[in-house]
């Protein structure tokens, strides 16, 4: 069902909140994550994050190991609802929508919000069930030629499908790492979504397979708005548009780390000239 | 040379001298250890021997006969066979696998997938345990209050209706109770199965917006059917090698008319035996009639081929998968 | 309410909302395998219930000097001497246990501390289709087997079945439980513990009896504790081998035959199409019954603690 149907079905009409353009000149805001923070149990594992993240742009996280730039991307597809201690308090906008407000549906939003994680995970499956599988699970479309035309494209943008075309009903896992993760790049596009987040997509692959990855988010960029983490910092620096540099608060009293969103800005901003001191550290590489 | 006692040796041998005592007590270790592997290992052997040998009067002559025959008051009897137990094991079987197999996968899904780690997942978890624990004669107890007997519960929940539905002493009260014993089975092997599941493939199908029913029929189900299956069978092995609780239910020892087909359904409700209990009923006819001791122990081997059949089918089974998957 | 519908690239919250069609189908997916997991908890409130009312008229009605002190057990003339069915039980438990853990647990040490892993890999199938062996295959090898050729040679009467046989037989049925929970244990002490003692030059044998052993004891005892309860509830073996049939006068010697617990339950069901007798022997079943689920169950939950404590320290 799209979000076309919902509307014309008679949805109550308190709930349509909607965002306007803010100023010409800006981008449409896709998310807009103000004071949020991340709980695991009564462990808080970020704080107080506020950022925006813009339309057509690539926004990287980036940061020290732990820090919770996994678990802030998390939020934006809800994934965190399947770890049962995770909390989140703030607020979290998704193109004007409170992404935790009650009534959203987690499912919904992840059929918007593709993700790509760290180490591929391709299904045990061939190459085109792996890419059917979201457009199957969302009523998209049904084997026949609608279906063919996604796969193709999908694998086409994910500059798999030149590889695999003779070949897509051989089992993902005979695929190498770096054609896996493309895979899993193209089975994210198939839904169609409007955000794909990748959670550090090249931590596993070899620098070639790292060089391709980069290149096709570029193209992607077109259509999407990709938000990656990465903990490399030469690959925020070639591939993003903003950057958001996370670090970690230690608490000597009770000895936790807590992440905190130290600076955003643009890229080029954030490596030529970053305003926080921590953020220069890191960055020229004295700390990290 | 004296053997010194382990105890001594181990003082010693840890700061390293007196080594080739240590050789000799350590080596005596072993022996002894291996000895009781060994002997565990010849009891099944002789067992398995043994049987066998008592069932050969029986098996090498009228095997096709023996397994066709029925229960008779003489074990020369040339329609002496066990085909009326095989009856009631076969359906037992079937029994089992149709209810406890969907119960206890439905549970073991909600336990790993649904019940998000609640107290009361944890109380059913407990109950689940527990339950594997108690002897299966207790069960017998149970099928005979709840499928037998015409029960009530505090005198005004009435279980006849259970009683009407099975025909009391039958195949389906036994299959029934059965299923239950196994039950607590099915559901922790099949809740180590859905562990094992990689927690990737589930989160890559979440992250595609698929809903958690369609993350277990897509991910959790095809992965762990292996595992599952296994379970199943080892369940399915375990029921059809109980006699308790059938004692319990009224399986019939003495004279059962009736020689059904495996397939004819006409007889589920009806007295039954099966063929752990024909080779009790045998075991205790042969001070009467010495020869019923050949006819157990061909029972018997009959039983084993069952048993050990889908054992070793789940245990192939479950170790071409752990090694597939590494 | 701020601005009208039609700015581009706006979302309403029930675009999110998912649909409601697909939602209700969730939740009744997860009532149904919330309802399967129910059956368990249903079963056992079944159980209890079962065995506590009918018990409860036996102990309401039933003349308490004949469940104590009389000569034996002879339900069917309303004579219901418990010690009869305990002794019987204590020793056949307690022959199990000598058969089956010298057995077990050195079968336990030998897999997970000596065999190689191609040996392992033809051992631990052996030792489960021992596991697999149904109790009424053992019951008729302690019977024609064991009694004339083992318990013949150590005092007792080959011809016929007793406490002894049974509970040798008992014993070899619970090698595999013992050594199942036994190996489990020694497989969780970590490597590390086996690494240091070897690097300061012990040998295998010594690894195993100052460090292995004691780092997995909690694991050894629950082992015991779980087969002495499967051993308590073992009905088959006893009822064919134990060498008595309906009845038992009490005694005290393990060569005599003798019923336990659970197989004098099952010859009260057997033989007749009814359970019949005098007045309460129906509820005596129950009552015996109920009188081995709560042992069984006290031991398995101590059992557990054990089995948990292993699993806490590493
Ligand atoms: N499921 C979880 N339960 C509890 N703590 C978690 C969980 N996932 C992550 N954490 C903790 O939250 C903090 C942030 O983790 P993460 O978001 O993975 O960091 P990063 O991706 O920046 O390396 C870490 O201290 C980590 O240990
Ligand atoms: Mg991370």
């Amino acid at each position: 069902m799209t979000a076309i149907d919902d509307l014309t079905e008679g949805p109550d009409s308190e709930h349509l909140l909607e965002v306007g353009a803010e100023s010409p000149a800006m981008p449409e805001v896709v998310f807009d994550v103000e004071e949020l923070s991340v709980y695991y149990g009564d462990f808080q594992a970020v704080q107080d994050a506020s950022l925006q993240v813009h339309e057509h742009e690539i926004t990287a996280f980036i940061g020290p190991s732990g820090c919770g730039k996994t678990t802030l991307l998390r939020c934006f597809n809800r994934m965190n609802d399947l770890i049962e201690t995770a909390r989140v308090t703030g607020s979290l906008r998704y193109h004007g929508v409170d992404l935790y407000d009650s009534k959203v549906d987690a499912v919904e939003v992840r059929r918007r919000i593709g993700m790509v994680f760290q180490k591929p995970n391709p299904f045990p499956k061939s190459i085109r069930a792996n890419v059917e599988y979201g457009p199957k699970v969302a009523g998209l479309a049904k084997k026949g030629p609608a279906m063919d035309d996604i796969v193709e494209n999908s694998l086409r943008k994910a500059a798999l499908w030149d590889e695999v075309k003779d070949r897509l009903d051989d089992n993902a896992l005979g695929l190498s790492g770096g054609q896996q993760q493309r895979l899993c790049i193209a089975r994210a596009i198939a839904t169609d979504p409007d955000v794909l987040l990748m959670d550090e997509p090249c931590s596993a692959l070899d620098p070639i397979a790292t060089t391709r990855i980069e290149e096709l988010m570029h193209g992607l960029k077109d259509d999407y708005s990709i938000v990656i983490v990465t903990h490399n910092m030469q690959q925020a620096a070639r591939v993003s548009d903003r950057t958001a540099f996370f670090s970690v608060n230690v608490n000597p009293e009770s000895d936790t780390r807590t992440g905190i969103l130290v600076e955003y800005d643009s890229t080029q901003q954030m490596f030529s000239n970053p305003s926080d001191e921590r953020t220069e550290n890191y960055v020229t590489g004295r700390f990290g | 040379m004296t053997f010194s006692t382990i105890g001594t040796v181990a003082r010693r041998g840890a700061n390293g001298f007196e080594r080739k005592r240590t050789d000799v007590a350590g080596g005596l270790f072993k022996a002894v250890i291996l000895s009781a592997l060994v002997v565990s290992l010849l009891v099944l052997a002789v067992l398995l021997i043994d049987t066998v040998a008592d069932a050969w009067s029986q098996l090498s002559t009228r095997t096709w006969d023996f397994l066709n025959g029925s229960l008779r008051s003489r074990s020369i009897d040339d329609k002496l066979g066990v085909k009326q137990g095989l009856y009631g094991s076969f359906w037992i079987g079937v029994f089992v696998a149709l209810t406890a197999f969907p119960i206890g996968v439905g549970a073991a899904i909600y336990l790993e997938e649904y019940a998000n780690k609640s107290r009361l997942a944890a109380v059913i978890e407990l109950v689940i345990r527990n339950l594997a624990g108690v002897p299966s004669v207790v069960y017998g107890l149970l099928g005979l209050f709840l499928f037998v007997e015409r029960s009530t519960i505090f005198g005004f929940v009435g279980l006849g209706w259970l009683a009407d539905a099975t025909g009391g002493r039958s195949v389906l009260s036994a299959g029934l109770t059965l299923a239950v014993l196994v039950l607590p089975i099915v559901i922790i092997t099949a809740q180590e199965a859905v562990r094992s599941v990689p927690s990737g493939l589930k989160e890559g199908a979440y992250g595609l917006g698929a809903t958690k029913s369609e993350m277990v029929r897509t991910q959790i189900l095809p992965y762990a059917a292996p595992g599952i299956l296994t379970g199943t069978l080892l369940a399915m092995s375990r029921a059809i090698g109980e006699a308790a609780p059938l004692i319990l239910v009224g399986a019939i020892t003495g004279g059962l008319t009736r020689n059904p087909e495996l397939w004819d359904t006409s007889g589920l409700r009806e007295k039954f035996t099966a063929l752990p209990i024909i080779i009790v009923e045998w075991v205790s006819e042969r001070g009467r009639d010495p020869g019923f001791s050949e006819a157990a122990a061909a029972a018997i081997v009959v039983l084993l081929v069952l048993v050990l059949l889908l054992n070793m089918t789940a245990i192939l089974l479950r170790n071409r998968f752990e090694k597939k998957r590494g | 309410m701020e601005t009208p519908d039609s700015v581009p690239g706006s979302l309403s919250l029930a675009a999110l909302a998912g649909s409601p069609r697909r939602v209700r189908k969730e939740r009744l997916i997860s009532r149904v395998m919330f309802c399967a997991a129910l059956v368990s908890v249903v079963v056992s409130a079944l159980i209890i219930y079962a065995l506590f009312s009918e018990a409860w008229i036996f102990m309401r009605d039933v003349d308490w000097s004949s469940t104590w002190g009389e000569l034996g057990w002879f339900p069917r003339r309303g004579i219901y001497d418990m010690p009869t069915l305990l002794v019987a039980s204590l020793w056949t438990t307690l022959i199990a246990m000598i058969v089956a853990a010298p057995l077990g647990m050195g079968a336990a040490i030998y897999l997970s501390e000596y065999a190689r892993p191609t040996d392992r890999a033809i051992l631990k199938p052996i030792l489960e289709i021992l596991a697999g062996i149904p109790s009424v295959v053992l019951g008729f090898f302690a019977l024609l087997w064991l009694a004339p050729n083992v318990v013949a040679h150590i005092g007792g009467e080959g011809g016929r079945g007793s406490m002894l046989t049974a509970g040798i037989g008992v014993g070899i049925l619970t090698v595999p439980l013992v050594a199942s929970i036994s190996e489990d244990a020694m497989a969780a002490v970590p490597k590390s513990l086996r690494e240091a003692s070897a690097g300061l030059g012990a040998r295998n044998a010594v690894t195993t009896v100052r460090v292995v052993l004691p780092a997995a004891v909690s694991g050894l005892v629950a082992s015991l504790i779980v087969a002495v309860s499967r051993a308590l509830g073992e009905t088959m073996v006893v009822f064919m081998a134990g060498g008595a049939a309906d009845a038992a006068i009490r005694t005290y010697s393990p060569y005599d035959g003798s019923l336990t617990m659970p197989s004098a339950m099952a010859s009260l069901a057997s033989g007749t199409d009814q359970v019949v007798g005098e007045g309460l022997t129906f509820q005596s079943l129950f009552f015996v019954g109920l009188v081995l689920f709560l042992l069984t169950l006290g031991l398995n939950l101590v059992g557990d603690r054990f089995v948990n404590r292993v699993r806490e320290q590493y």
